[in-house]
């Protein structure tokens, strides 16, 4: 089943690109359009934070829980603030989590 | 390393070396990527497959992310499908400087994603957008799948990906990604909301649910916004 979204999201993310350069421009005069588009990366990503470090997996499916990832992403919020590169941030999130585990 | 690059004249060496250099750091991602793959539980070949055929990095990292949480792989492709529309966006602004037709626009879009479209947008020529775009696109290409192997092998020899810290390293991930579009104080209320929306029906769906509810903000902000500035997205 991975394999099956696997191939899914990239024939989906292919096509989704050649649209974009196959389209005219003119597809982006519409606004709502426009921007919906703009917001739904920024929506996804904070979706994504959120989920990934709030959510574990319970008897009863999914809930809430605060743990050593929050303080990972505190890290990685430090990290951010002192303008360090993608590896770190993560490296550093990685890393608090962790040593708070140890 | 530049010796091969005497051949050309010096605006288009320059710009080749600022592909060449954007690549070999978004490469690094890769690393990480290739770690966070396997300890979301899919394999080293699945791992690369994503970087081959999807190439797109955050779709990749909302794939596994949601495979992570335990969704179903089919939300979690829905993710990765919705992450990947900003790049429809990037290619409307670079086809027309860009002026490819055929194959040649076919194979150019496998490469399309944020770093070749920066490097390619800026450009005053069609004859350096297009050099800026390749080789931002290939070096990109080449290092991300390199750093996604690198990055896998190594997370399948460690074990248990929590002692290590992997699954807050996903988080951290995110908010990378996520960080240089916090730059409005719109962007800033979406993303709030967008956190939100998912959390507050986390005890109610199934996950890989929650991610895709709060798409429904981008929606929703795009309805009531008043103001029609343009884009300020490359």
């Amino acid at each position: 089943m991975i394999w099956l979204a696997v191939l899914g999201c990239a024939v989906g993310c292919y096509l989704l690109k050649l649209a974009g350069m196959s389209v005219p421009e003119s597809v982006l005069a519409n606004p709502l359009l426009r921007r919906t588009a703009d917001l739904l990366p920024v929506v996804m990503l904070a979706a994504l934070v959120a989920v990934q470090v709030l959510v574990v997996p319970g008897p009863d499916g999914p809930e809430l829980s605060i743990d050593a990832r929050l303080a990972g992403l505190a890290a990685a919020v430090v990290a951010l603030l002192l303008r360090a590169p993608f590896i770190v941030v993560v490296f550093v999130a990685a890393l608090t989590a962790a040593l708070l585990r140890l | 390393m530049w010796g091969w690059l005497r051949g050309l004249d010096v605006p288009t060496r320059a710009i080749v070396r600022d592909g060449v250099a954007v690549g070999i750091a978004t490469g690094a991602y890769g690393l990480s990527f290739g770690a966070i793959s396997v300890a979301a539980g899919l394999d080293v070949w699945q791992s690369c497959a994503l970087s081959l055929l999807v190439f797109t990095g955050a779709s990749q990292f909302a794939l596994v992310g949601v495979i992570a949480s335990g969704g179903a792989p089919v939300l979690a492709a829905a993710s990765g499908l919705l992450l990947g529309t900003r790049n429809t966006l990037y290619g409307l602004k670079v086809a027309p400087m860009l002026g490819w037709r055929g194959w040649r626009r076919a194979a150019a879009a496998h490469v399309l994603i944020d770093e070749s479209t920066a490097m390619s947008i800026t450009r005053t020529t069609r004859q350096d957008a297009r050099i800026g775009f390749l080789s931002t696109g290939l070096a990109v290409f080449v290092l991300w799948n390199l750093a996604t192997l690198a990055g896998a092998l190594a997370g399948d020899s460690l074990g248990d990906p929590r002692t290590y810290g992997l699954d807050a390293a996903v988080g951290g991930a995110f908010l990378a990604l996520l960080w240089p579009r916090l730059d409005s104080t719109r962007n800033r209320v979406a993303a709030v909301l967008g956190a939100a929306v998912a959390l507050s029906v986390v005890p109610l769906t199934p996950s890989g649910v929650p991610v895709l509810a709060a798409s429904v903000v981008a929606l929703g902000m795009a309805l009531v916004a008043r103001d029609d500035q343009p884009s300020e997205e490359a």
